[in-house]
């Protein structure tokens, strides 16, 4: 019985009007000042989370949790400490602080001496009116009638199919940054995701398909998701998957299907336009703004104000409240994503990007909702200049890696022969090199489009949506048999 | 403009950087779980719990990039209902309005219990689990922790001109306890410390891509750890990719190194897990026991008790105990990794390889792959070093994720490894090795003797025939 979550906070949360928790915040940031740090920062959490499974026709799995908890972080020249913890009692929160100074050297013994904190700005509250969201999410009872109904659906639509799978994740986040530099601000998210996911089976062919579906701050997305297309287009990818051969590999051109074929971007660019890729010099853009590192027909965006998408949010994790980022136009490197530590270690603005999974997590340089902007061309176009190629209508996941060598695999792909679609392949795996890629994107179409998706990294797994319209790529190597 | 802050007077704590565990009271635990469950009308119920302490630090030439301490706790109650349904709840709070509220959770949660799998205590959950010995380890704190790590890292850098920074570093200790308990009265709990080293460099020579190598270490104790030998094996391997060139597309003799064979076989464990059966994603079937899936010289076990696994446990989120499981002998399968639900619909013991929820997880521990006894391969000529034949050593897989196809049976992943033509080895600029599990593991050619590595033990392992992709 050693852990403490607050009575006051565990009933009234961390709203500053109804908590007594302001002072205890800012006790914590002049403490943090008079030891000598250049900055404190206090994230505290409250997190409500349900994750549903149903299988066949069966609900197999309901898993609530709940928790609280906070980052404390202290900074000083350049450097910083961070401790998070579970104890939000007075004592908890004080010896995290103690233990992020100390990480530094400093010591709430040995006040140093001019140091100043003006008091928190009055609180910006972008969860005032989201305060009923919980309230207002599916319970278990409409979770659970959803997913039966989903899987129901796979039963009618489908084929050989062994396995049904619907699953469904709500993940609800009260949070309170206050920092001492003045920052005050509160925010509560909704993120649900769904999904529907296959395994068809036929003798020594088989085929697993899937598909998630995600949203932020729409409490009704589960209500509205459209079960029934959705279960068709699984369907009817397993089916024509379950026969596909294996892809032949080598190097080819491609065209990568919109939506999710947003994540060639995120992993063989995205990443690297972070700081903290800059800070590990891990990035070959690092020295390049205002240079051409892509094709001139990629513009590409970041940003979290997309009403509904996964990667939205109000603000981010550091209190500051979201923008659209510009990348990268018509080919021209235009700025990285930046966090607090970012600007102070690399000079780039911040932007909004601070994010982190949950107080666990320092908050770092991440995505948002990450896009390649839509082109001239009809997707029909892009296929249509190819004689020999591949065709990628959905993709799996992918990394990047130190050296800016990415990969990511396609679940669903066709090959293209003499300009039209032909026979649906599967295995391939799809590598190369930002710095190579990037101009090889020769080709934009008119119909862009986002997915949600999961990004781990440095602070964590978080929300994130990628996107493009349909894209040729002039050439990559595609791993297969 | 708020006007300054009046300072409370607050005695000031400043402590060492690492903080003590504080163990759980579990009889203050056991005692409140009773209470809620006897008023709540709850007659049978389970609780994991666990609480860690851990400090970490991170460089970045030569100064200090990042420092990390973190307190953790969390618990996991489940309740059965009078219907005799399951519920869990999960929660961070130890305290007794923590308890209260995961119970009411739990009791909820249960109304939704599937009544065709009801999991039940593990049979198992009071007999007596296996001594470790696994001496716990004072911590250093995090300023020595920082002292050691900027020294590993200038010594790395100066093993090679062109390696000029180590992006992804870190050197993190801590302390961990768990415990699992139930209303007939069963109680496990466990303490443990483990430190963990990695250091991953990256090279550049002019006009040249850039190259990246790293080696990783487990302890039970930051003084433990293996500092120099994860310099040496860092600068080796990131050193040996300087010389690249892009492969041929093509068929491969493949040797898999020790590390990347058990990430495959790990992507794949599926197919020896009676929960992934019994939901029919798994390759194997239950009427799979028996079957000859490899080649007659390999055997692989689960062996959760192996001196070299540091993060051992003598007991699973079930309470079962933790013990050596043989599941491939002679190439056969000859058992399943279970659960007490599993080990019940197969009619046999539960075997300490559980998680703890409605639906119970069930994972592998620590494999060990090896020579069957008395077999060989008859490939005794194949040799990662000293060899002469043409091969593809892959030193390490990428993106298993995304590149494995667990219930397929299929893979397609990209690799770090080297081109082997008459002992000289040429680094593979870019590619990827595809194939399908079942195939590969009956054509193994040959296993080295087993190495133990961090993850697991196994040998060198050689395959014939798997298509590499490359730029060539």
């Amino acid at each position: 019985m050693v852990a403490t979550h607050p009575a006051p906070l565990q009933v009234l949360g961390l709203d500053p009007q109804r908590s007594p928790i302001q002072a205890q915040l800012e006790h914590l940031l002049i403490e943090g000042r008079r030891a000598g740090a250049d900055l404190v920062e206090v994230f505290l959490e409250r997190t409500d989370h349900i994750g549903v499974l149903a299988e066949q026709d069966r609900i197999t799995s309901v898993s609530p949790s709940f928790s609280m908890g906070a980052g404390i972080r202290v900074f000083k020249g350049g450097r910083d400490g961070f401790v998070s913890t579970d104890d939000l009692g007075d004592v908890g929160l004080l010896k995290a602080l103690d233990q992020a100074l100390a990480m530094l050297g400093l010591d709430r013994s040995a006040l140093a001496s001019g140091a100043s904190f003006e008091g928190l700005q009055p609180l910006r509250d972008f969860g005032a009116v989201k305060h009923d969201w919980l309230q207002r999410s599916p319970d278990l009872r409409t979770s659970t009638d959803r997913l039966l109904e989903g899987t129901a659906l796979l039963e009618r639509f489908g084929q050989h199919l062994e396995v049904r799978r619907g699953s469904y994740a709500r993940d609800w986040q009260e949070v309170l940054v206050a920092a001492s530099d003045g920052t005050f601000a509160r925010d509560i998210r909704l993120h649900q995701s769904s999904g529907l996911s296959v395994l068809a089976a036929d003798g020594d062919h088989r085929a697993s398909i899937g598909r998630r579906y995600g949203s932020s701050d729409r409490p009704d997305d589960l209500r509205e998701w459209d079960l029934e297309a959705s279960a068709a287009e699984v369907c009817q990818s397993a089916a024509t998957m379950l026969r596909a051969d294996y892809v032949e590999g080598g190097q080819m051109p491609v065209v990568l299907a919109n939506r999710f074929g947003g994540v060639i971007f995120h992993e063989a660019c995205g990443h690297l336009l972070e700081t903290t890729q800059v800070e590990r010099g891990t990035t070959p853009f690092a020295d390049k703004v205002g240079e051409l590192i892509a094709h001139p027909a990629v513009t590409a965006i970041d940003e979290g104000l997309s009403a509904g998408a996964f990667g939205s949010l109000s603000m981010d994790d550091e209190g500051m409240e979201a923008q659209r980022t510009v990348l990268i136009e018509n080919g021209v490197l235009q700025r990285f994503l930046s966090d607090r530590a970012g600007e102070m270690r690399t000079g780039h603005a911040r932007t909004g990007s601070g994010r982190r999974q949950n107080h666990g997590f320092a908050a770092a340089s991440r995505m948002r909702n990450t896009y390649i902007a839509a082109g001239p061309h009809k997707p029909e176009a892009l296929i249509a200049s190819i004689d020999q190629g591949l065709y990628c209508k959905s993709m799996g996941g992918g990394s990047v890696g130190p050296t800016g060598q990415f990969n990511f695999s396609v679940e669903e792909g066709y090959m293209i022969e003499n300009g039209k679609l032909g026979k649906p392949v599967k295995g391939a795996t799809l590598i190369g090199e930002a710095k190579e890629v990037m101009p090889r994107i020769s080709m934009c179409a008119d119909d862009l489009d986002l997915a949600a998706g999961f990004c781990g990294s440095v602070s964590g797994s978080i929300f994130v949506t990628v996107g493009q319209p349909h894209v040729k790529v002039d050439a990559i190597t595609v791993g297969g048999r | 403009m708020p006007s300054p802050l009046e300072v409370a007077e607050m005695p000031s704590t400043a402590q060492t950087a690492e903080a003590e565990l504080q163990p759980i009271d579990v009889a203050a635990l056991r005692d409140h779980l009773q209470r809620y469950a006897s008023r709540e009308g709850i007659r049978q119920w389970d609780l994991g719990a666990s609480r860690s302490t851990s400090a970490s630090v991170q460089v970045d030439r030569g100064e200090a990039k990042q420092l990390k301490a973190a307190q953790r706790s969390s618990i996991t109650v489940r309740v059965w209902n009078e219907q005799g349904l399951v519920g869990i709840t999960s929660c961070t709070d130890l305290s007794p309005a923590g308890l209260e509220r995961a119970l009411a959770g739990a009791r909820d949660a249960s109304a939704f219990g599937n009544s065709e799998e009801i999991p039940a205590f593990s049979p198992l959950a009071k007999a007596p689990t296996p001594e470790l010995e696994r001496p716990l380890q004072p911590a250093r704190g995090i300023r020595s922790l920082l002292h050691t790590l900027k020294d590993a890292e200038r010594q790395l850098l100066a093993r090679h001109s062109a390696m000029d920074t180590v992006p992804y570093n870190g050197l993190s200790e801590g302390c961990s306890e768990r415990l699992y308990l139930n209303s007939e009265g069963a109680l496990r709990q466990m303490q443990r410390t483990q430190a963990s080293l990695y250091l991953y460099a990256r090279a550049e020579e002019a006009g040249r891509k850039p190259r990246s190598g790293g080696a990783v270490r487990l302890a039970l104790g930051s003084d433990q750890l293996d500092v120099a030998g994860c310099i040496d094996e860092a600068a080796k391997r990131t050193i040996s990719h300087l010389a690249y060139q892009p492969i041929t597309t093509g068929r491969y003799l493949v040797c898999f190194t020790p590390e990347a064979f058990l990430d495959l076989l790990g992507a794949f464990s599926s197919m020896l897990n009676a929960r992934a059966v019994l939901d029919g994603v798994s390759l194997s079937k239950a009427e799979s026991i028996g079957e000859q899936i490899a080649v007659p010289f390999l055997s692989v076990h689960d062996n959760g008790l192996h001196p070299g696994h540091v993060s051992a446990a003598p007991f699973d989120g079930e309470g079962t105990p933790t013990r050596r499981l043989s599941l491939i002998e002679q190439g056969r399968l000859v058992s399943f990794l279970h659960s007490e639900a599993t080990a019940r619909h197969f009619g046999v013991e539960p075997t300490g390889h559980a998680g703890l929820g409605a639906k119970v997880s069930v994972g592998p521990d620590w494999f060990e792959v090896g020579t069957s006894d008395g077999m060989s391969s008859g490939n005794s000529h194949l040799h990662h070093v000293r060899s002469t034949d043409t091969f593809v050593l892959i030193e390490g897989l990428n993106a298993l994720h995304a590149g494995v196809k667990a219930s397929q049976g299929a893979f397609s992943l990209p690799f770090d490894g080297w081109l082997v033509q008459g002992g000289e080895r040429i680094s593979v600029e870019s590619a990827t090795v595809a194939g399908d599990i079942r195939a590969l593991l009956k054509a193994i050619v040959h296993l080295e003797e087993p190495v133990v590595t961090h993850q697991g033990v196994s040998p060198h392992v050689w395959v014939d025939g798997l298509a590499i992709t490359g730029d060539a």
